[in-house]
């Protein structure tokens, strides 16, 4: 079994077991308790938790301090990082900082545009993309080198991760633009949350097609809903979202003290159906503010109890 | 060409009212195109200031004229004899304009009465977009001749992102996804192949990142 990093969720997915991974959002304040609480209601049915980077461009306690608190709880982190807030100095110096604390896992967005946000009148930098930052973990993991050329002594050992939309536009491009991620050093996806089933396994079938099922681990992303009014909402307002009519149906059918329930029952039904789904390496739950209902998730979908991995540090 | 588009009145009476005798000086160059700061809005602009501060019973003398260019000295010099007239000019160029009149009359206030925005084209009477965003590297050879840079609000270089949605930018949906836009193209013209590889990381140096950029050519200088 051959990693390339003392990451617990490289290993994981190499012994060929689904990994499953969740996602904690900072808080809007200084109180850094609020993430080891969200991680404490996770942490025994995950085998890696994410934290957002200032998600929907809205300030938050940053990514890597958060990591930090998660590690040192003798939990896995996945460092969320963005393209949107620092040049290739600031992330650069970030992905070092993060190493040195031991966090092996870092998944590389571009990050939404501040327009969304709550400081929509900042400056953006994007002085790199998604495609060029995972390059540039790949450059400083395995040559040594930091872009500017430099050649450091001490490696951050990164498990490379990215993400991955099948739903947006133009679709046909989606798995071109996954490859190029794969041949840039991602290795592993974590896609946005899919609703549309069908619409998903075409593209699975596609990214089966080019063999990339191979070349990259495949985490399937998703958002139980709360409530029918949040399935009309990621309808309508979240960009790259796709929630066919008939989830809402479903939702609507139900009455409202009973359409959490049903979220959650659609949710588990989800990951049954991708366990079959050739090339699915693991299920990514973003339950969003709705952290507590994790385990019930992982519990029902039959992925509890997690493996026991043994994992030497650094 | 460089766009701009006239400023709100309000900051320009703001900027004149303490003078008695102001010069609106136009350009006939960008600014006439996108009908910001020709003679046609000079002329437009000083009626309203007559009448404003005729209104508020303010003695201010205001004169119009427009140079063939203001980002060329030869054109600058023709208010040499004149420039002293006045307490202040009102420059509708483009910033580079209003900058290169202010370096020439140094002892005089100059205002600015555009906000000039980007370098783009005439889409129609009275719309102007956005095609460069003057970087110093051209990519536009393997993109379809269509900029990324200026295009894609997060100017990404392996896009389209996640945003994209039926062919609109997550940030507006008045706005194109300029990667679906090279997308297009390049399947048009049969170099879906730029597609295959990640493109690096930008040298930015050559953008406004390097500090205000300079050219000088040996072959062309007297």
């Amino acid at each position: 079994m051959n990693t390339t990093t003392p990451s617990k969720l490289e290993k994981i997915l190499a012994e060929g077991h689904f990994a499953v991974t969740s996602e904690c959002g900072p808080p809007r304040g200084a109180n850094g308790e609020v993430v080891e609480e969200k991680a404490n209601l996770i942490k025994d049915h995950v085998d890696a938790i994410n934290v957002t980077d200032n998600q929907t461009s809205v300030v938050r306690l940053c990514s890597l301090a958060a990591c930090i608190r998660i590690k040192q709880m003798g939990l896995e982190p996945v460092l969320q990082m963005v393209t949107r807030d620092r040049n290739r100095i600031g992330i650069q110096s970030d992905i070092l900082g993060a190493a040195s604390f031991g966090i092996h896992n870092i998944l590389c967005l571009t990050g939404d545009h501040q327009h969304f946000g709550d400081h929509p009148q900042a400056i953006n930098v994007f002085d790199l993309d998604s495609t060029q930052l995972i390059q540039t973990v790949k450059l400083m993991r395995d040559k040594g080198e930091l872009l500017g050329g430099f050649e450091m002594k001490e490696l951050p050992k990164m498990f490379i991760g990215a993400a991955a939309n099948p739903f947006a536009d133009p679709f046909e491009i989606r798995v071109a633009r996954l490859a190029k991620k794969v041949a840039a050093g991602c290795q592993f996806i974590q896609t946005q949350c899919i609703y549309n089933m069908e619409k998903f396994k075409t593209w699975m079938q596609q990214i089966r097609d080019q063999g990339l099922h191979e070349k990259v681990a495949i985490l399937a992303g998703l958002t139980p809903m709360k409530n029918v009014g949040m399935a009309k909402y990621m309808k309508n307002r979240v960009p790259g979202i796709d929630v066919p009519d008939d989830i809402i149906e479903r939702l609507a059918a139900v009455p409202k003290e009973k359409q959490a329930d049903e979220g959650i029952k659609i949710c588990v039904e989800q990951i049954e159906e991708l366990k079959e789904e050739e090339g699915i390496r693991g299920f990514h739950i973003m339950a969003i503010e709705w952290e507590e209902k994790v385990p019930e998730i992982v519990e029902k979908a039959g992925l509890y109890p997690r493996p026991e991995i043994k994992v030497s540090e650094n | 060409m460089i766009m701009a588009r006239p400023k709100p009145i309000e900051e320009i009476i703001d900027e004149i009212k303490d003078f008695n005798k102001v010069l609106i000086a136009g350009c006939d160059g960008c600014v006439t195109v996108c009908e910001a700061g020709g003679i046609k809005e000079v002329q437009v602009l000083a009626s309203a200031l007559r009448l404003y501060f005729g209104k508020e019973r303010k003695k201010l003398e205001i004169d119009e004229t427009s140079l063939t260019r203001q980002c060329d000295k030869d054109y600058l010099h023709e208010l040499l004899d004149k420039i002293d007239d006045y307490d202040a000019v009102v420059s509708l160029a483009c910033g580079a304009g209003v900058q290169f009149m202010a370096e020439m009359y140094r002892k005089k206030p100059i205002f600015p009465g555009v906000d000039t925005c980007f370098i783009g084209v005439t889409e129609e009477r009275g719309v102007w977009a956005e095609r460069c965003q003057a970087c110093g590297q051209c990519i536009l050879a393997s993109t379809g001749g269509i900029c990324p840079i200026t295009r894609c609000s997060k100017r990404m270089m392996n896009g389209p992102c996640g945003g994209s949605e039926k062919g609109k930018c997550e940030v507006s949906p008045d706005t194109d996804c300029g990667w679906h836009l090279i997308y297009e193209r390049l399947k048009e013209l049969g170099q879906l192949d730029f597609f295959a590889e990640p493109t690096d990381p930008k040298d930015w140096a050559s953008s406004r990142d390097g500090g205000p950029r300079k050219i000088v050519r040996e072959d062309v200088r007297q």
